[in-house]
């Protein structure tokens, strides 16, 4: 079946069976840092954003997604870029392969709730699983970054 | 990996229920069980165009779109008001953020999952299921029946004022929970006792010793709760013994009908 999908802003149109993965999609078409971490939709690592809204684009067919706009990390490079310091100067990316999944979640929480209290972060991020760290450091992080945000401001 | 040959987005509801009539379709709810189980099927036939992702108010209660999101569930205004937030702390912990925007109403209640917060609740909340072939039915009932060809199409939540308290015990947070409690205390009807997760489906723990008929006294609870560990079976699986649930039935049985009083 031949669907049309507008990925970072351009559309792309693709022959592709009825079960299909979005997260097969996107890899297809360049986005490779949408990633499959556990087979089991709870790792958070494939995250996109399908009409703006994130989803694990393990568990999306790409069929589903005809005639919708998918966004990954590869066209949000610019939002992104505002905080991942901050999370990498804590020493909160170690190994990094659940970060564009976290970089993802958190660019989501933050367009949802610019000033998000801690325990909003953590239960916005808790379906995004690292198991270098203890989540510590991307809190601190990302508060980091908020707080400088705020100071910015004023 | 779930592998189908066809794919169909339904324009109505005949359509998908005439090719859910052939044993190999797969209806699509949020497909997150669907693809972590796997497994082959011929169509798969994906509701998402029949407007089935809304939740509106009608004259008796609240029809919740088969297609709702758990996620649209949990941040519901006025269903949140009327249960004291319990929808958001029930469905909350549920994986993730990402994971909650897909998974669905209707394939939550459709699979009658024993893990499944969503249908402790909605058993709280004495709510119907609509099915397009059979009609309306109440979700107590529904939640017996093992899975036929009809389709889900909405669920009916009574709105009618209502006490409500969540709880659930877990291992860690977002992982399936190890035992599910819901209680809720309607207006003019005694209160009502579900506990899920045993981890078979969800039940309700009928009153059959009017324990609390002389109303919700710490006494009567403490009382009611050890007649609920007596009362509820619970099995063994990877998450925790039976004992070990039976214990937890009497302890967030207390937490929940406690939470009515205060």
């Amino acid at each position: 079946m031949t669907i049309t999908i507008q990925l970072n802003g351009r559309p792309v149109t693709a022959e592709v069976s009825p079960d299909t993965l979005l997260l097969d999609f996107v890899r297809a078409h360049g986005c490779a840092s949408v990633k499959c971490g556990c087979e089991t939709a709870g790792c958070g690592l494939c995250t996109v954003f399908l009409d703006d809204v994130p989803v694990l684009s393990c568990s999306v067919l790409a069929a589903r997604a005809d005639g919708h706009s998918v966004t990954t990390l590869e066209g949000l490079q610019d939002e992104a870029a505002e905080f991942v310091g901050f999370i990498a100067d804590q020493g909160a990316d170690q190994c990094g392969f659940c970060n564009p999944g976290f970089v993802m979640n958190t660019i989501a929480l933050l367009r949802d709730n610019p000033d998000p209290t801690d325990e909003e972060i953590r239960s916005y991020l808790a379906g995004n699983l690292c198991r270098c760290s203890g989540y510590e450091g991307q809190l601190r992080g990302i508060r980091s970054f908020l707080n400088s945000r705020k100071e910015g401001a004023q | 990996m779930l592998q189908f040959q066809n794919y169909v987005r339904a324009q109505s509801l005949e359509q998908a229920y005439t090719l859910n009539q052939n044993r190999r379709a797969r209806v699509l709810g949020g497909m997150l069980w669907l693809r972590t189980e796997g497994g082959t099927a011929g169509t798969a036939i994906d509701l998402s165009a029949l407007g089935l992702d809304t939740i509106e108010r009608t004259g008796e209660g609240w029809a919740i779109g088969a297609m709702v999101s758990l996620r649209t569930l949990e941040r519901h205004p006025e269903l949140n008001a009327m249960t004291g937030g319990a929808f958001a702390k029930a469905l909350a912990p549920i994986v993730g953020v990402q994971f909650r925007n897909l998974a669905t109403v209707g394939g939550s209640v459709w699979g009658r999952f024993g893990f499944s917060d969503v249908l402790t609740l909605l058993l709280a909340l004495d709510a119907e299921v609509e099915l397009y072939h059979a009609g309306r039915i109440p979700l107590a009932q529904f939640a017996e029946l093992a899975p036929d060809r009809d389709i889900l199409v909405r669920v009916l939540v009574p709105d009618a004022p209502v006490k409500l308290d969540y709880q659930a015990a877990r291992i860690a947070r977002t992982d399936l929970p190890l035992l599910t409690c819901a209680a809720a205390l309607p207006q003019d009807a005694p209160p009502r006792l579900i506990i899920g997760a045993r981890p078979m489906r969800a039940m309700p723990v009928a009153d059959a010793q009017g324990i609390l008929s002389a109303g919700l006294t710490p006494e009567a609870i403490r009382a009611f709760a050890d007649y609920a560990a007596g009362a509820v079976p619970t099995g063994t699986n990877s998450r925790g013994s039976a004992e070990y649930r039976t214990h937890l039935v009497k302890v967030l049985t207390t937490r929940a009908l406690g939470g009515l009083i205060q």
